[in-house]
């Protein structure tokens, strides 16, 4: 279970995070929907201690993620638990596709031989819509939308008990957005991970969340099942879900 | 008034000093990494290809040119109070001593602190460091430690490099536009020339790589975001990079030849 306690965060005069309070069980599926620039990349970075929160805690499975001074093995087999699609992709440029999504795998204590690992890594490849013969590819020579998948390869190739999804579906076609979906949906039934996705996306919303959190202004404005979603009064939710121009959320931000 | 023009003063040499110590903190992290495992060898060869082998051609060159103009201003220095013949000498322990590292350091510091700043930099603001991060690998040592490790290790093989086309330059002027026999040039330079002459600019050439490295990966890691980042953290690794290897110079100077 992840917990975020009065979290905030600013960058110079730009209080982006303003005391964020959200629970997210082991085992579901939270995405995170809200406003471009509201904060929601620098959310799922304060958890994984990328970017460092001014205040308030951060738990996962009720230890203090935050904490300064873990040593360097804590704070490996912290982040091995891990995996992260980044909104840009975050490739690897100086190494081949499938060198990318073997990254972990090839690393480390639990260090598998290279043969084996490009195997798997093409095999995850497979899962996200790619050809064999991507693998050999440098990242440069794909498409915006081929790295995404990339990356989203990359970050579930170690098979991590939570995953964090950034914007997995923008710059993808609708067919292929639709692959992505089921995959992440499919991530979290079959291998009981914990999954957090920040979306633009109502479809992928649909179909990939348990719980919506919406986060506007720096808080989360509203939170709860996916079911209600739709029935919710809150205004900010209703524009959002419907995309209208005018409404409480503001067009100029 | 006063409050003022000392605030003027004062506010940049506390950001000077501010910034050598973010940097001394940065320089001592990398180096308490360099003997702790994970070792990467691969970045680390591709390092040595990258800093080391590459830049040979553009150090021979600057050694080549500068060895013959050296020749000539000698020859005709040496020309007002008749001691020509000390050119083969002086070329050598000027190009050992003297303008091997420093015009070699310098060379590398426009070829190497330049790209690496902006690899590393592009890195930074595409997310790549945070994902290294995220894949449990320390950007210090993947990234950092090889290149300043191999700079650092390949430098002095540069700077040997340097001297001896530097000398090789000098002697080609020495022959064919001065009136050298060349076996005698060949003898005075090597007569005249110590152990410590060579060994002193080796030793200024490692020093040099380091700080090379060390820029380039310091103004990376903390370039600001965007193009314009990138570009900035380039500038700054390389304007650092070339002050500090003056700086240095002098004070290894002051250290190894004032008794
Ligand atoms: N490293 C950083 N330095 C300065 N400002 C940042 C940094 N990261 C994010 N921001 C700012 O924080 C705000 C939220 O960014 P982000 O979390 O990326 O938004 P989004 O909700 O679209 O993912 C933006 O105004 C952005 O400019
Ligand atoms: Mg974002």
């Amino acid at each position: 279970m992840i917990t975020l306690s009065d979290v905030h965060k600013a960058f110079g005069a730009n209080r982006v995070l303003q005391g964020v309070n959200l629970t997210i069980a082991s085992g579901t599926s939270m995405v995170i929907i809200g406003g471009s620039g509201t904060g929601k990349s620098v959310l799922l970075k304060s958890i994984l201690g990328l970017v460092r929160p001014d205040s308030g805690m951060i738990t996962l499975d009720g230890q203090d993620v935050t904490a300064k001074g873990k040593s360097g093995a804590d704070r490996d087999a912290f982040l091995a638990r891990f995996g992260m699609l980044f909104q840009g992709g975050a490739l690897f440029d100086s190494l081949r596709v499938w060198e990318n999504v073997a990254f972990r795998l090839v690393r480390g204590a639990k260090a598998m031989p290279k043969p084996q690992a490009r195997e798997l890594a093409i095999e995850k490849l497979r899962r996200v819509g790619l050809k064999p013969e991507t693998a050999d590819l440098y990242p440069a020579e794909l498409s915006g939308g081929m790295q995404k998948r990339v990356g989203l390869a990359r970050a579930i190739a170690a098979e991590p008990e939570i995953i964090f999804f950034d914007e997995p579906t923008t710059g993808l076609d609708p067919i292929m957005a639709g692959v992505i979906n089921d995959l992440i949906r499919e991530i979290v039934v079959e291998m009981g991970a914990t999954a957090m996705t920040i979306t633009h996306d109502m479809s992928s919303v649909r179909a990939i969340a348990d719980n919506v959190a919406m986060l506007h202004g720096g808080v989360i404005r509203w939170t709860g099942p996916v079911s209600e979603l739709d029935a919710t009064p809150d205004p900010y939710v209703q524009q959002f879900i419907h995309g209208r121009a005018d409404g409480p959320i503001e067009s100029v931000r | 008034m006063i409050a003022g023009t000392l605030g003027a003063i004062g506010r940049p040499a506390l950001q000077a000093l501010a910034a050598i110590g973010r940097l001394g903190l940065f320089a001592g992290t990398v180096i308490g990494h360099i003997l702790r495992p994970p070792f990467y060898l691969r970045e680390f060869g591709v390092a040595l290809l990258q800093i080391g082998w590459f830049s040979l051609p553009v150090v021979g060159l600057t050694a080549i040119f500068t060895g013959g103009a050296l020749a000539l201003q000698i020859y005709a220095g040496g020309a007002r109070f008749n001691a020509e013949a000390v050119v083969p000498s002086i070329v050598a322990i000027g190009m050992a001593r003297e303008l091997g590292p420093v015009l070699g350091g310098l060379m590398v510091a426009a070829r190497v602190a330049s790209s690496i700043a902006a690899e590393i930099g592009t890195m930074k603001v595409t997310e790549q460091i945070d994902a290294l991060v995220t894949l449990s690998t320390n950007p210090l040592k993947y990234l950092v430690v090889p290149r300043v490790v191999a700079a650092t290790l390949s430098m002095p093989v540069l700077v040997a490099t340097g001297d001896a086309i530097g000398i090789m330059g000098g002697w080609l002027v020495g022959i064919t536009r001065l009136d050298f026999n060349s076996a005698t040039y060949l003898k005075n330079t090597v007569d005249f020339l110590e152990a410590w002459d060579v060994g002193s600019g080796l030793f200024k050439g490692a020093a040099f790589g380091f700080i090379v490295a060390l820029m380039g990966c310091y103004h990376g890691m903390n370039s600001a975001r965007g193009a314009q980042g990138v570009g900035a953290a380039t500038k700054s690794a390389v304007v650092s990079a070339s002050v500090l290897i003056l700086a240095a110079n002098y004070i290894l100077t002051e250290l190894f030849f004032t008794s």
